[in-house]
């Protein structure tokens, strides 16, 4: 192992060899390296988060046509540092009549369910945290305890609009993760496992291309799963104040921003692991470190898309956003789930040309059906809507005597 | 004794105690809270068996989904901030009692079953359990009856949900 192609083993080889040298028997030291590894992974996974809070209000200024944080640093950098160690020094409040220990768990959650999605992101060919049979299921589970931060602080900040705030994240996540968890078995039965490891080396063809609607659906439903605009409903600032953590102040607070920077990119990780290949791209094999600066790119660049929806997209209303995910996402997330099964199944045998190709071909039919169905019913609303408009018109007319427009 | 073994004996200890804090818990909330530790601790059994997948469907499931929508209904009724009264009512001795009685015949019964006290032998783990898995859920000489017996089961429960939940007072085909 080179030290310039693949440090991270080379260093952890190092350290293990130390340790023997040092007199502590093989199986000992075999064991506290991923204890070390365990440790630093969710460290250098929370200091990114300052590079990524910088990242993100920078793009967001540029498209709202203002240069974001400059005064800190060469083009700001130092900013999100600043606004550390303001967040560091504020007093912490806790309301009355809050329930103390979930009220304080509820930060604590939100953040680790995130970091612990990282345990099981592929890196580069030979850096993961550790490559389990069922990764793809792990990062749905690990997902949910974020949920349940975010209802602890809902209940325990003894507060209306936590509370509310807290009904909406619920509705929205359990929902959100339907569509998700379908779109999310496509890689997984394309791949025949659910090893995020196996998942990727399974991709020399990537499969946004063999399977482009369940990749959509999975990119939409994560922002959804965040939080973020268009679907950022839980903190809706003009209807319920800041949502459910309106009690929160200083770190903690803080805690709760640093757990949504982070899912967003985390999110964009696992994206780009299952639908584009992950750290798969030329020399990887060899030069794992090639694989893992490809990684990063592309996650970045998906990460990218993510903030630039966020920064140009209006807020949903909560009706709407139910009926996205349960009337369009669920049933085309279904079908094409079939579809991708029913494929595999039909095209065991042939090449990977006329496999992918019918795997391209029941996409498009499906986003056919779905625009076609979409439309009709779409024409069918703005009917009854202009009907239900009419016979106002003509009610008001009927009380003011005179038609004000013609 | 193996790290293992320190771990299940830990772990049991916080399940019974998680369980035993979900009834007496005079908070519904609480309750539910602690709910969810007993249920953690479950997965953590699992993991410990090495069944990585009954694991995190056991966090999916019961966490992610039943506990959260425990929660969210007990938000929802009036007394979730507070319980006041008694616990019990008039019939608490009588539960007591058939309580201790289901307890000794169990006891009972697993005493002379004689079977907890041999270890079992630690067979092969099959390679892909989650494939086999798979493929005895859909075999029709495995479990593809009771499966769908399953399903269908759930179904009912869906549609039967679906039409109490459904608003009569209103006209038809209204949302």
């Amino acid at each position: 192992m080179d030290f310039l192609t693949d440090p991270v083993t080379f260093i952890s080889q190092w350290v293990q060899q130390l340790l023997i040298n040092l007199g502590i028997p093989e199986i000992t030291a075999a064991q506290i390296l991923p204890g070390v590894g365990a440790v630093i992974l969710p460290l250098l996974a929370m200091l990114w988060v300052i590079f990524l809070i910088w990242y993100e209000r920078k793009i967001i200024g540029r498209l709202q046509d203002r240069p974001g944080p400059n005064r800190v640093g060469p083009f700001g950098l130092f900013q999100p540092f600043a606004d550390m160690a303001k967040i560091f020094t504020k007093e912490h409040i806790t309301p009355t009549g809050a329930d103390k220990v979930p009220y304080n768990l509820a930060p604590i959650l939100a953040v680790g369910g995130v970091l612990g999605m990282w345990a099981v992101v592929p890196f580069s060919a030979t850096v993961f945290g550790i490559d389990i049979n069922v990764g793809a299921l792990y990062i749905i589970a690990v997902g949910s305890i974020g949920t349940l931060g975010i209802i602890f602080a809902g209940y325990a900040s003894n507060n209306k609009y936590a509370m509310l705030g807290a009904f909406r994240v619920v509705a929205q996540l359990i929902s959100y993760e339907i569509p998700m968890v379908l779109a999310l078995l496509v890689p997984v039965l394309l791949s025949r496992s659910m090893g995020m490891n196996s998942i990727v080396q399974a991709q020399p063809v990537w499969f946004l291309v063999v399977a482009p609607l369940p990749a959509l659906l999975f990119f939409i439903s994560s922002i959804a799963e965040v939080g973020r605009s268009p679907f950022d409903l839980a903190e809706a600032e003009s209807e319920i104040v800041a949502g459910f953590n309106i009690e929160y102040s200083g770190l903690k607070f803080g805690m709760f921003f640093v757990g949504e920077f982070l899912h967003a990119f985390t999110n964009a990780l696992i994206f780009t692991a299952l639908f584009l290949g992950g750290w798969q791209g030329p020399g990887a094999e060899q030069y794992p470190i090639l694989g893992f600066v490809y990684f990063i790119l592309k996650t970045l660049v998906v990460h990218f898309l993510g903030i630039a929806i966020r920064g140009s997209m209006p807020r949903f209303r909560i009706d709407q956003v139910m009926q996205l995910n349960w009337k369009i996402f669920t049933p085309i997330a279904l079908l094409s789930l079939c579809s991708a099964a029913l494929v595999e199944k039909l095209a065991a045998g042939a090449g990977d040309l006329v496999r992918i190709s019918l795997h391209v071909a029941a996409n498009l039919v499906i986003f056919g059906v779905v625009i076609l169905v979409g439309t009709k019913s779409l024409k069918e609303r703005n009917a009854r809507l202009d009907d239900l408009a009419a016979s106002h018109r003509s009610a008001i007319h009927l009380v003011l005597g005179t038609p004000h427009d013609a | 004794m193996t790290l293992e073994q320190i771990i299940f004996l830990i772990i049991a200890v916080v399940i019974l105690l998680a369980s035993l804090f979900v009834v007496t818990a005079p908070k519904m909330i609480h309750a539910a809270l602690w709910l969810i530790l007993a249920l953690a601790g479950v997965a953590v059994i699992f993991v410990l068996l090495q069944a990585p997948f009954f694991a995190v469907v056991q966090v999916i499931v019961y966490i992610g989904a039943i506990a959260v929508l425990f929660i969210f209904a007990v938000m929802l009724t009036r007394k979730a901030m507070q319980d006041t009264g008694s616990q019990l009512n008039r019939y608490s001795i009588l539960a007591a009692v058939i309580c201790i009685m289901i307890f000794g015949a169990l006891t009972g019964m697993l005493l002379s079953w004689g079977g907890s006290a041999t270890l079992l032998e630690s067979g092969a783990l099959p390679a892909d359990s989650i494939a086999d898995l798979g493929v005895a859920l859909t075999d029709p000489n495995g479990f593809l009856l009771p499966f769908e017996v399953a399903s269908i089961l759930l179904l009912a429960a869906l549609i039967g949900a679906i039409y109490i939940g459904r608003d009569r007072s209103s006209g038809e085909g209204e949302q």
